[in-house]
């Protein structure tokens, strides 16, 4: 067992780190900015990263990448995660919806946007959940309706991240509602920009709105945008889901370290609040999770070294970071007494970072699978435990029953 | 990047579980479970030294095969799996590594080759009470050569040939190696939660005592070798917390009620999934341990504490959520899931409990950060 590179990772990595120390843009204080001034930068430094090829780096050259293997990818975004460049906007679009539009697409669309989304030109989203159907997403009532050449769509999207500044979209409706649930769907690209389709942003619990509600009135669409087969969107949507674990990456928010910094601050009942045993022992369990989530990466990048699949290992991260966010969070609060429930930056410990990332927790335990789905998950992929009895499975779409 | 068992280390492995699956069943851990004369698996014990496990990390100069730290590791989580009844961690993880940190020349020359033979076993006894010993309570004590107290309790110390004993000597702390078949030292064979693993009251009146390592540094000793210890006894409680997933799973798949298999239920697949993270991130902190341990990292301190924490927390969740999920079979004496239940709270003590660990880890952390 050793942390080192190869000799040829070792290379790799300093042409990486040479190249982002002469073109990384120098860090700005993006707090007091836009939105849209900040995807302003961010646009500019995808553009700058495409350029030089140090983005969708494992895509063949012929599609804007570099035939890299994954390895190479994870020491770039190592090297990367070191500078405070603009993150974010892309990730969801050329980690699920742009190689989705690659497996399925004709020749044609590929062309037009392929390059561009690689560019940071265009900017794509993923609309897949609904009101009525989130970890039952093959549950949505989207209608597509065919009309000649077209299908004429109408029907609401929820949790659609970044809606209100992206260009294109993924699509997933349901075409026949006469056949199982699973059976009627079907895949499309559309233009958010389109007359039909209105955004609008989600007043969230934490305050803020980075995702939207999409609502589509009579969208119209040419068959040409269908992305595989009438009545294969599901099959179409698992490609797409399959490359979200790799797209969604680690959490943000304050850890081990930062809390033992407000405790060493901290004065409580008995003096101060490092000194405290209960707190102490907390930390430890703390930091043993967040080592744990570390070094279950360095096994991962192990197997990926070797040029093999991942192992099941990847799946446990989500279940424990926003867990323990939530956790920490709250123990971080409490520490700070009756001064803990301030919010405002100027006056609370660290710009009121455990007060925010309270509030951003319990959302982060919900998206991109549950806590709950990702348990079955575990128990029903890795642990190979028997699916769960489906009453939904031989049923017509029409005749299933809904609640509110 | 190699961040896993190498190639060679998996074989090492795979050998040693076929070993074991045929000499280290349940029927030889109960035949010690149910025989109260009966301290350990003889049999298994010289099986063990034949397959050249007790010297795997000793140097071949003193008649080891002179392998890594992480090969042992890998015998070590073969061994916990097994749930093996033999004094395999008082004598390799404690004695052995006690004396290639601190013993003389002379000391490694006369032990070491025994240790690796299979012709002695080890005991490291350091408890003299409930509670933690440290140096305000510390009473065995060493004058002239020869040690008077009582340590209690001492894994294997009933059937242990020689011992490293914690002791004052002159006011200061020291660990001394004591042969227990001389004179001067009583024993007394103690019931305990596990029986599969021997624990003894030893009572020494004036035993010849050598003095294993400087003066004064006894405690800090102590605790250099209980990091060791502490990074293979991981494996240990990983190897048992994976087997008890593995119980849980093959029960659960064939257990049936209200007309379908209990396995697909997610109260159950849910319990089985946490057994899972709480293992994986056991593993991963125990394979930075074996790691530390390997080189000699400056990081060995808190990278034991995190893997004896994990380990422990893991092998603890998963032994009582196997009987849990057997039923009111997992509470028979004929399933044997109380053999791993038992052995989680034998391992999780034997080199001081978790929350004397964790206070380890956080003043790593202190240390850290001060730095």
């Amino acid at each position: 067992m050793d942390f080192n590179d190869s000799p040829e990772e070792a290379a790799f990595r300093i042409e990486v780190r040479t190249w982002l120390e002469a073109n990384a843009p120098k860090k700005v204080d993006t707090k007091k900015m836009s939105e849209p001034e900040i995807l302003k930068l961010a646009k500019a430094w995808q553009a700058t990263k495409a350029a030089a090829r140090f983005t969708c780096m494992t895509w063949p050259e012929a599609l804007g990448g570099r035939g890299a293997t994954p390895i190479q990818n994870v020491i770039y975004n190592q090297e990367e995660s070191k500078f405070d460049v603009p993150r974010g906007f892309f990730d969801i679009g050329l980690g699920m919806c742009v190689p989705t539009v690659m497996a399925f697409a004709n020749d044609e669309t590929k062309q037009r946007f392929v390059a561009p989304a690689v560019r940071g030109e265009e900017i794509w989203c993923q609309l897949f959940s609904e009101p009525s159907a989130g970890s039952d997403v093959a549950g949505l009532r989207t209608r597509a309706v065919k009309d000649g050449d077209d299908w004429v769509i109408n029907g609401q999207k929820v949790w659609t991240s970044g809606a209100h500044y992206c260009d294109f979209g993924i699509l997933l409706v349901r075409t026949n509602p006469d056949v199982p649930k699973h059976k009627g769907l079907t895949m499309f690209w559309i233009d958010m920009k389109a007359p039909g389709v209105e955004v609008r942003p989600i007043h969230q619990m934490s305050g803020g709105s980075n995702f939207n509600e999409v609502y589509f009135t009579d969208l119209r669409i040419n068959d040409s945008q269908r992305l595989g087969a009438v009545g294969d969107g599901w099959k179409v949507a698992l490609v797409t889901l399959m490359n979200e674990r790799l797209a969604v990456g680690g959490s943000t928010g304050p850890n081990y370290a930062e809390i033992m910094a407000l405790a060493r601050s901290t004065v409580t009942e008995d003096g101060n609040a490092l000194a405290n045993d209960a707190f102490r022992e907390k930390l430890a369990d703390w930091y043993v999770q967040a080592e744990g989530l570390k070094l279950t990466r360095f096994r991962t990048m192990t197997a990926l070294s070797r040029g093999q699949t991942p192992g099941p290992e990847s799946s446990i991260g989500k279940i424990i970071s926003a867990n323990q966010l939530q956790d920490l969070s709250n123990s971080a609060i409490e520490l700070e007494d009756q001064f803990g429930i301030i919010t405002d930056t100027a006056i609370a410990p660290m710009e009121a970072a455990f007060q925010q990332s309270l509030m951003w927790a319990p959302g982060l335990r919900i998206a991109g699978g549950t806590d709950e789905i990702l348990k079955n998950i575990i128990a029903e992929r890795v642990l190979g435990l028997p699916g769960d009895v489906r009453v939904d499975k031989d049923v017509a779409f029409k005749d299933m029953p809904t609640g509110r | 990047m190699n961040f896993d068992y190498s190639d060679d280390q998996k074989f090492l492995k795979n050998e040693a579980r076929k070993f074991l699956d045929g000499n280290c069943t349940s029927a030889h851990v109960r035949k010690v479970l149910d025989n109260v004369e009966l301290s350990y698996d003889a049999d298994l014990w010289k099986g063990v030294g034949a397959q050249g496990w007790l010297g795997a990390a000793i140097p071949e100069e003193h008649g080891g095969l002179g392998l890594g730290r992480v090969e042992l590791c890998a015998i070590a989580e073969e061994l916990g799996r097994a749930c093996a009844p033999i004094p395999f961690a008082s004598t390799v993880y404690f004695l052995a590594e006690a004396l290639m940190l601190a013993g003389s020349d002379a000391q490694k020359a006369k032990w070491l080759p025994k240790i690796a033979a299979g012709e002695l076993i080890g005991a490291f006894a350091t408890s003299e009470g409930p509670g933690v010993v440290n140096a305000a309570n510390l009473q065995a004590n060493v004058v002239g050569g020869k040690l008077t107290g009582v340590k209690i309790p001492v894994t294997d110390g009933d059937i242990a040939d020689l011992a490293v004993v914690l002791a004052n000597e002159g006011g200061k702390p020291g660990l001394f190696l004591v042969e227990l078949a001389g004179a001067g030292v009583t024993r007394e064979t103690l019931k305990t939660l596990d029986p599969t693993r021997s624990v003894a009251k030893i009572s020494f009146s004036g035993a010849a005592a050598e003095r294993l390592g400087d003066a004064g540094e006894g405690f800090a000793l102590t605790e250099a070798v209980f990091d060791r210890a502490a990074v293979l006894l991981a494996f240990e409680q990983l190897g048992g917390s994976d087997r008890c997933l593995e119980m849980a799973k093959d029960y659960a798949m064939d257990r049936y009620a209200f007309g379908r298999t209990i396995a697909g239920y997610q109260a159950i697949k849910h319990k089985l999934a946490d057994m899972y993270v709480k293992n994986e991130l056991a593993r991963s902190n125990a394979y930075f341990g074996a790691w530390a341990l390997n080189v000699g990292a400056a990081e060995l301190p808190i990278a034991a504490a995190a893997a004896r924490v994990a380990s422990s927390e893991a092998f603890w969740f998963a032994s009582k959520e196997n009987v849990q999920t057997h039923g009111g079979m997992g509470f028979t004496w004929a399933v044997d899931c109380h053999l791993y239940y038992r052995r989680s709270r034998q391992l999780a003590l034997v080199a001081g409990a978790p929350k004397v660990w964790k206070e380890r880890l956080v003043q790593q952390l202190e240390r850290r950060n001060a730095a």
